[in-house]
């Protein structure tokens, strides 16, 4: 298949939903307040765009999740790499960060809130928590994949281990652990929501909480909305950095 | 008589496992001379393998010794170029960055490295791909640049383990022309793996037969066929008796292997 064929396709399934959605609120079927139609929701997107509100809404959630998302990958790749390498690390961080991946992120809310308030530094912190124990385990896989000849190929040339590490380990590993950057970003995008939407005084997620007071059932769609695309984008944009970071890798 | 480049004697490995021990090699006993060519052949699961993982360094050995001009291996090291049967090009690297890949951690100045690594890819008949990625090449020419990587940093000797083992049977033929060529004009110790007896006999001075565990060299078959060799030695009488021989030391082996299996029943 082409990638023209495959967008195609792609974009075939959103004009099919969005025909539908148009349907069934131009029918009269459905209250408005319960599913406005995409018109309702496309003016209320764009007055709050005109308002610059958009604009500071998104902007606001973007810096939050860029600065909890770095924060939560600086700390996870060594640590990641570290346990993925030697068994003792494993022993020691493995079952810990276990641990902690089955509490529900939600859960540390309030407390993050008592720690915190609820500013920035709490979205930082709900951000960490939602996403670093689970990089730490994707870049612990990622690097226990690498293949055990390569390591071998590096002893054989008598490579002292930290030069293995650095010119055979990572780059091997780096392919997978760009794709669990990826994955884990998606994730980052919910509990950021998750934390707007409890304590915020600004972001999309807090947005969507202030409508819902107010019935604006536009808003929180367009917002919806905003989310989704957010999150496609920066989806696609990874795929295409990391396409064009490891063109190298096998096609097969 | 010089002394032998690897001296393989009374070598023995255990593995041990919760479910208790195998056996893997027990007492054996090898020499390699320098520049010659040595087939190591043997059923799956012999033991061959591991073998050459302690020759090279990679497995450790828990009785007898081996030792590369009379220095004991205890290590992996430059003095043994290694060619695995799985792909060891990193896919990161053009087929000339893996061999500069080897010759940098070999210590050679940059500036001469990819000279180097250009004659050996020339060597191995790959001018013109020195751009390409693993991807982009063929099993057999990935295979073709591990050999040149091996070759490029001038090991003492070579170890190869069924290097053309993944490959179709046209390919792996033009890779034993390759080999042998190369070797016939460049001379090397080589070690070479192998359960294919056609291409252990086309190859090698000499073939070793390998026991099944415990994994023993059973016997050594010397092969006294005139160099340079052509892929139509192998329709001659005298290879196929050769092969014949070899065949029929390993069909013992599993003959015995069989009848013990009916005892046991």
């Amino acid at each position: 298949m082409t990638a023209a064929e495959y967008l195609a396709i792609a974009t075939a399934v959103f004009a099919a939903l969005g025909i539908a959605w148009y349907g069934f609120t131009a029918s009269g079927m459905i209250r408005p307040l319960f599913l406005p139609s995409p018109g309702q929701v496309i003016n209320r997107l764009r007055e709050l765009w005109s308002t610059g509100q958009l604009a500071a809404d998104a902007g606001i959630s973007i810096y939050r999740i860029g600065i909890g998302f770095l924060i939560s990958t600086v700390i996870a790749l060594p640590i990641g790499v570290l346990i993925g390498c030697y068994r003792a690390w494993e022993a020691a961080i493995e079952p810990f960060v276990d641990f902690i991946r089955y509490m529900p992120v939600v859960a540390f809310v309030p407390l993050t809130i008592l720690w915190t308030g609820t500013g920035d530094a709490q979205k930082f912190l709900i951000i960490f928590i939602g996403t670093f124990f689970q990089q730490v385990l994707l870049i612990m896989d990622n690097v226990k994949s690498v293949p055990r000849h390569f390591i071998d190929l590096g002893r054989t040339l008598e490579m002292p281990e930290w030069r293995i590490l650095q010119r055979i380990v990572l780059p091997s590993a780096m392919p997978g652990i760009w794709d669990s950057m990826r994955i884990s970003l998606g994730w980052a995008w919910t509990w950021l929501v998750v934390a707007e939407l409890v304590a915020a005084t600004s972001g999309l997620g807090y947005r969507i909480t202030t409508a819902q007071r107010f019935f604006l059932t536009d808003l929180i769609f367009g917002y919806l909305l905003i989310l989704g695309i957010l999150g496609l984008a920066t989806d696609q944009i990874m795929k295409y950095a990391g396409r064009r970071l490891f063109h190298h890798r096998e096609v097969a | 008589m010089a002394e032998p480049k690897l001296v393989i004697a009374g070598l023995g490995k255990t593995y041990r496992t919760g479910r208790g021990e195998t056996v893997a090699l027990k007492d054996v006993d090898l020499a390699i001379d320098e520049n010659e060519f040595v087939a190591l052949v043997g059923t799956s699961g012999c033991g061959k393998s591991t073998l050459l993982a302690i020759a090279a360094g990679l497995e450790t050995h828990d009785a007898g010794a081996i030792s590369i001009d009379g220095e004991p291996i205890t290590m992996p090291g430059l003095d043994r170029g290694v060619v695995f049967q799985s792909y060891t090009l990193l896919p990161w690297l053009t087929a000339l960055g893996n061999v500069e890949f080897a010759l940098k951690a070999a210590g050679t100045p940059r500036h001469e490295a990819t000279g180097i690594a250009q004659a050996h890819l020339a060597l191995v008949g790959l001018e013109g791909f020195e751009g390409a990625y693993p991807s982009e090449l063929s099993g057999g020419m990935r295979q073709r640049v591990a050999i040149a990587r091996a070759l490029s940093y001038r090991p003492k000797m070579l170890l190869m383990d069924e290097p053309f083992g993944a490959l179709d049977a046209l390919t792996r033929h033009h890779m034993q022309e390759l080999l042998t060529a190369i070797w016939e004009k460049h001379r090397l110790t080589v070690l070479f793996i192998t359960h294919d007896v056609e291409e252990a006999v086309y190859l090698s001075d000499r073939v070793a037969v390998m026991t099944n565990r415990p994994g023993r060299i059973k016997s050594i078959i010397p092969v006294p066929l005139p160099r340079p060799r052509r892929y139509e030695l192998i329709s001659t009488p005298e290879f196929r008796k050769l092969q014949l021989d070899v065949l029929e030391e390993i069909r013992s082996e599993s003959m015995a292997l069989a009848a013990l299996g009916k005892v046991l029943a």
